[in-house]
């Protein structure tokens, strides 16, 4: 018996099932109670009940950025959908591939407004890479199919499949398509060869090169070809926000990371480079800052980018390259190692190389380590030190975030997990429940602050259900430190609504959810809280208040708009 | 520059409103935005015209190319090409004027469609700038109504757009 006759309810979950998916994180309701009743009957994956919607796309989100799978999330109509577009829009700008399945009223009410209905196709459309709203239940399978494809292909992406509730009662013949072809969507996978060459003649020309990887070389995992690419070539390479862990940051050829809290050696190389060569990276503005700073120098640009619409976006780049960045790097690799013809000039890349050691001296990274109250990027150097730099970070959104984009060294892709393109608070927490349902045995941490931890503090009661021995490491400021640090610089120091004024009790808060909490406010006594952490409760969630100095700010800082060689330095 | 962008699509509901949220999404103009099935029922074709510099326009045929829904895009404007626009318009036409109005329509090849004792309503087809030209060869004020449908195009001779 080949085909069965499924209800769509039924499909849904075969559908996962033979997607191969084991956790799926959603939210139940009234337009999805069949799909819930199948899931109830099935032991092939593990729905993960979060307390908002919002959390079990961050979580199903962080899920994918921690292992390259798809992301599955489940939501119901209306509001339930709603609360789960902010996760939608995360994951659209940082182009991580999510499905995300919806429920919607029955066919004949759409349009109705009948109760808990919204058009949530229309609503995620400027922040999917596609959407479907399946009005047959002969069209679920192929469009659940179809949902993956487009989620995990060419620059990846979310995509919302919106099923009303009729559809998940109708009957219909089930069998998973193996394959799906699409005439309208063909990513390029293979970059021009031509191309390519061009772009190693130009390599091996440069006099002050620069290597640039962003998000897209973690999405495409190349990070061996990074890595081989550049020690092969000796040139220095910066990795993005999104892109940290693309190479191995303890290594000397790494300069850190570049853009606005990037270091001075990262920025001052990427402005005064004269071949950068771009891997999966957009010229973001918190990377570049204004694009007119930036093309006044006369660089020639390289760029590798698997979407054909991010090349000359911002920046007009010299030498196109659309393809996979692991394939393409492959590529460049082959003809590195095959034509000898050329070696890059030595004595131009000592001198280069020399410069930028100057640049690096300026130790832009430099903070006070004397003072009697805990510095915040004292609490992240102890992190990395505790946990052997092994660790999945995840972080939410302002100060903590820089201070562990830039004190955790980070040796591998995937361990870095962070909202970079849409800077969402309140991803941290249950993006780090994602990674550990990924990593049941790895050490998973959480950064945040105080502000973003208490836009999504309700997952601790999911974490509880799930026995998830997470650390949160709270750098406790009392203020919303990015926003006070830009009101001090840009404002005349007028601290608009940027002190909350009361917290609660962080240490009973865990506790009342049955975890360990934990209030640190001496310098002295940072180590060992995290050694506990990880040790001695190793098992439980464990909640570490660090009360940090209040005043600290994240340097260097490009303010925005100015050129990256306009750093405010400490 | 003005450019004249054909897209084939899949005909999906939605299709035409993620083209439509694409260009305001991103603050590009539309000038004009025509869309219909054709021969093949599952795919409609839509000319947009757009204004904007290399870059933009670069940027978006890269953009609808992106969408999922979109099979096919052509900037028209980088070949020969033929664009016409339909419009009816309605004028007045009472006592002496209604000779003038007649030989005007004969001038710029236009058809009569709708007659009452005080107007016409003419039908004009042409490239946009023959119909910018007939309005204003018009008394202002003699013209009652105007409904346009925005350009079609087509590549000239062998320049075919099809999957």
């Amino acid at each position: 018996m080949a085909n069965m006759e499924l209800t769509g309810a039924e499909i849904v979950v075969s559908c996962l099932r033979d997607e191969g998916v084991k956790h799926v994180f959603g939210y139940p309701g009234g337009a999805v109670l069949n799909i819930y009743d199948e899931i109830y009957k099935q032991e092939d994956f593990h729905h993960v009940l979060v307390r908002h919607e919002q959390a079990a796309v961050h979580a199903a989100d962080a899920y994918s950025r921690s292992t390259g799978k798809v992301g599955v999330a489940i939501v119901t109509s209306g509001p339930g959908a709603t609360n789960a577009v902010t996760g939608i829009a995360t994951a659209y700008m940082d182009s991580i591939p999510l499905v995300v399945l919806s429920g919607q009223v029955p066919t004949a009410a759409i349009g109705m407004d009948a109760f808990q209905e919204v058009d949530m196709v229309g609503i995620t459309r400027p922040c999917v890479k596609h959407n479907f709203l399946v009005k047959d239940v002969k069209d679920l399978a192929i469009t659940i199919k179809k949902a993956f494809y487009i989620a995990a292909t060419g620059r990846p992406g979310p995509v919302v499949v919106d099923i009303p509730k009729d559809i998940t009662q109708h009957k219909c013949d089930y069998e998973y398509p193996q394959h799906v072809s699409m005439r309208s969507y063909n990513p390029t996978s293979k970059g021009h060869s031509g191309q390519i060459r061009k772009a190693v003649q130009m390599l091996l020309e440069a006099k002050r090169p620069m290597i640039y990887t962003g998000g897209g070389v973690v999405l495409g995992n190349a990070a061996a070809q990074v890595t081989e690419l550049t020690r092969l070539l000796g040139y220095p390479v910066t990795n993005t926000l999104m892109g940290l862990g693309g190479y191995p940051s303890p290594d000397p050829l790494f300069l850190g990371m570049p853009g606005m809290h990037g270091t001075y050696e990262a920025n001052m190389a990427m402005q005064h480079c004269d071949v950068l060569l771009a891997v999966g990276a957009r010229f973001d503005d918190r990377v570049i800052g204004s694009p007119k700073h930036f093309a006044k120098e006369s660089h020639r640009i390289i760029h590798i980018d698997v979407d054909p619409s991010s090349i000359s976006k911002r920046v007009k780049v010299d030498v196109p390259i659309v393809g996979d960045v692991a394939q393409v790097l492959d590529e460049m690799i082959k003809l590195l190692k095959a034509e000898p013809a050329q070696q890059p000039d030595a004595s131009e890349i000592k001198a280069w190389w020399t410069q930028i050691e100057l640049w690096r001296a300026q130790d832009c990274l430099k903070f006070d380590r004397t003072a009697p109250v805990i510095k915040p990027q004292f609490v992240i150097e102890k992190l990395y030190e505790v946990t052997g730099g092994d660790a999945f970070i995840t972080s939410d959104v302002g100060q903590h975030q820089m201070w562990a984009a830039q004190y955790y060294k980070f040796a591998k892709p995937r361990r870095w997990i962070n909202s970079g393109g849409l800077g969402t608070m309140g991803f941290g927490l249950p993006a780090a429940m994602g990674v550990q349902f990924a990593h049941p045995e790895a050490m998973v941490a959480c950064v945040t602050g105080e502000g973003s931890i208490q836009m999504n503090i309700q997952e601790l009661s999911t974490c509880t259900q799930e026995k998830l021995p997470l650390k949160i490491i709270l750098l406790n400021n009392g203020y919303l430190g990015m926003v006070r640090q830009w009101q001090e610089f840009f404002y005349e120091e007028r601290y608009a609504e940027s002190y909350m004024g009361s917290l609660p009790d962080f240490v009973k808060l865990a506790e009342a959810y049955g975890h360990v909490g934990m209030t640190i406010e001496k310098p002295e006594d940072v180590e060992q809280a995290l050694r506990d952490a990880f040790g001695k409760h190793r098992d439980r969630l464990v909640f570490l208040n660090f009360l940090t100095d209040p005043r600290e700010n994240v340097y260097p800082m490009i303010p925005a708009g100015k050129g990256l060689s306009e750093m405010i330095l400490v | 520059m003005r450019h004249i962008i054909s897209l084939l699509m899949e005909n999906e509901a939605g299709a035409l409103s993620r083209v439509a949220g694409l260009f305001s999404a991103r603050g590009y103009n539309i000038e004009s935005l025509t869309v219909a099935p054709t021969e093949d029922a599952t795919l409609s074709r839509m000319t947009i015209v757009t204004r904007g510099s290399d870059d933009v326009i670069e940027q978006i045929t890269k953009q609808l190319n992106k969408l999922i829904d979109i099979v096919k895009v052509q900037d028209l404007t980088d070949g020969s090409h033929i664009e016409r626009e339909l419009m009816l318009v309605k004028v007045r036409a009472a006592g002496e004027q209604r000779e003038e109005m007649k030989r005007m329509a004969d001038i710029f090849r236009g058809h009569i469609l709708d007659v009452t004792d005080k107007s016409y309503t003419i039908e004009l087809t042409g490239p946009g700038a023959k119909l910018d030209a007939f309005l204003e060869a018009l008394e202002p004020s003699a013209i009652l109504e105007t409904v346009r449908t925005g350009a079609s195009g087509i590549g000239r001779g062998d320049r075919i757009m099809k999957i």
